[in-house]
């Protein structure tokens, strides 16, 4: 602005006192009612002060091996099964499994789900059996799917399919119905034709609930590898620890629940980074 | 032409309104509507006319019927028992008192909702300058305020050129500045698109800043038809613009409220 010169002096600073711990905060304070502010890590709190109760108790020899192993026996014990390879074997056929039974699992849920909220004989037809099924102990038909499948890999990724397959079913179907009439209103005001409504409505509308029933699935996966590989199996991390039991090795008996631990929070975290990145429009307390 | 033959005298649409020849003629005809939700009758003989390019505010206390009208109308009301005979264009477009947008997809995305055309794209950004939201394709809805969210509403519905616009209390849950604000707004584009329009409200001032002609229904019933002179939102027309509020008042069963 070379026309108006007078405009060009130097702007005033704000006064600000240099020092901000010497700037006044004067406020009147009430009691802070909420837990306060959320602080980084502050969950590994927990963890970390249970693995140093262990150490110290099995370091002071108050704790009994022969009950529960020090964790730097845990620790040696995971060196040399790494490296005589037990570790990783078993590990990947136990990770195969539940692979195969998550898969499948999803797949059927996922199918079944669809054919129930998307059609009144679907619904008719499906949401019974799958109620009944859901109302018997997975692990109650180990004894009927040994009779019928022997005792080969089938009927674990079986079992794992029948245990992942009911929280998918049920989260998705109840996502599917539990869509708002207000965007079917809508869909048909802008004259939305069946397909596209699906498209672009319904299934959106019903992931959330899908990503729910995958995390319960996930986590069900797991749990029915355990039992399957625990009842019948001639490898895979259960019967690792299944067949330290016969041997009286808590250590490895140790190791294979800390694998399972391991297992269970990477692939729960997996699940819940997909779910953040395919839900990224939903605005959640979680944030 | 489309009609929805109201329930229990269903009419071949073809008896109606043949649909050759008549699209580009935009007009509303509502004869002898009635509805009822269970016992309670809603709409007990209703006739309405619009015409193309008209602005007809529906003016009337909470239960009067006016948004089981309008829904009569948008052909939303599949389950409502009635009689009665609706036509209306081909091409309808409705508002909602929410925005309704499907908050897993982004602002394009909601305005493109349902559009077939190639460009549909490119016609959903002119529509978002149009309500002034350029830039904000790409946003999620939870992004925007809540006025932002009713203009996308309206970008959607404006984006498919319709011949009649149904606005049910569109502008109801925003607050007064910024309603205002959207009052203009709904003109500048009324005036460019020149939809017929029928505007559900019970704000009496919101029905005569916008409004042609203002139907208050009572009871199911057209209770009273009020013609909107063109310049009664001038200052020079104080005088009328305060006679016709307290008149619209006394028709609500609002009596002796003085501003």
């Amino acid at each position: 602005m070379s026309a108006a010169p007078v405009l060009e002096r130097p702007a005033v600073e704000p006064h600000l006192d240099s020092d901000p711990d010497k700037r006044a905060d004067v406020r009147p304070t009430g009691k802070r009612l909420g837990p306060g502010r959320r602080r980084r890590f502050a969950w590994l709190l927990g963890p970390v002060a249970l693995l140093a109760l262990w150490t110290l108790t099995s370091a002071t020899g108050i704790l009994d091996p022969r009950i529960l192993s020090e964790p730097w026996t845990v620790v040696a014990t995971a060196g040399e099964l790494i490296a005589d390879g037990r570790l990783q074997e078993n590990l990947a056929i136990s990770a195969q499994r539940a692979g195969l039974g998550l898969f499948f699992g999803i797949l059927v849920g996922a199918v079944l789900a669809l054919l129930a909220g998307l059609s009144r004989v679907g619904e008719a037809l499906i949401d019974g059996p799958v109620q009944i099924k859901r109302a018997i102990p997975g692990l109650a038909l180990i004894p009927l799917l040994i009779l019928w499948f022997g005792i080969d890999e089938t009927v674990k990724v079986l079992t794992i399919t029948l245990g992942v397959f009911v929280p998918i079913y049920l989260q998705t179907h109840a996502g599917l119905r539990g869509i708002d009439l207000r965007y079917v209103e809508l869909a048909q005001t802008v004259g939305l034709g069946r397909a596209a409504f699906i498209r672009k409505v319904v299934l959106p509308g019903a992931l959330p609930g899908f990503f729910l029933g995958l995390r319960f699935a996930v986590t069900g996966a797991w749990v029915s590898l355990v039992v399957v590989e625990q009842i019948n199996a001639t490898s895979g991390i259960g019967y690792m620890m299944e067949l330290a039991r016969t041997y009286g090795q808590t250590n490895i008996i140790v190791l294979g629940l800390a694998v399972y631990g391991i297992l269970g929070l990477l692939s729960d975290g997996i699940v819940r980074f997909i779910e953040r990145k395919a839900l990224s429009w939903q605005r959640t307390l979680a944030g | 032409m489309a009609a929805h033959p109201g329930g229990m005298t269903a009419v071949a649409p073809s008896a109606v309104a043949p649909r050759a020849g008549t699209a580009a003629s935009g007009t509303v005809s509502v004869r002898n509507l009635i509805r009822s939700f269970g016992p309670k009758s809603v709409l007990n003989g209703v006739d309405l006319d619009i015409a193309p390019g008209e602005f007809v505010a529906l003016l009337g206390p909470s239960g009067c019927g006016k948004s089981t009208l309008l829904r009569a109308l948008a052909g939303l009301d599949h389950d409502v028992r009635g009689s009665g005979v609706i036509t209306v264009p081909e091409r309808v477009s409705v508002v909602f008192q929410d925005s309704r947008l499907l908050p897993w997809d982004t602002v394009l995305g909601n305005v493109t909702l349902g559009l077939r055309e190639h460009d549909a794209g490119s016609r959903a950004r002119k529509a978002l300058a149009e309500v002034g939201l350029a830039g904000r394709e790409s946003s999620w809805p939870h992004e925007l305020s809540g006025g932002e969210r009713q203009r996308v509403a309206l970008a959607r519905s404006l984006v498919r050129e319709p011949q009649l616009l149904l606005a049910d209390e569109p502008f109801g849950a925003l607050d007064a500045l910024t309603r205002i604000r959207m009052h203009g707004l709904l003109q500048d584009l009324v005036a460019a698109h020149r939809p017929a329009v029928l505007l559900v409200t019970h704000d009496v001032d919101e029905a005569i800043a916008l409004a042609d002609r203002i139907v208050v229904l009572d009871s199911g019933r057209v209770a009273r038809i009020r013609t909107v002179s063109p310049d009664i939102d001038s200052a020079a027309d104080a005088a009328g613009h305060e006679a016709l509020r307290r008149d619209l008042l006394a028709d609500l069963g609002v009596v002796g409220t003085t501003h």
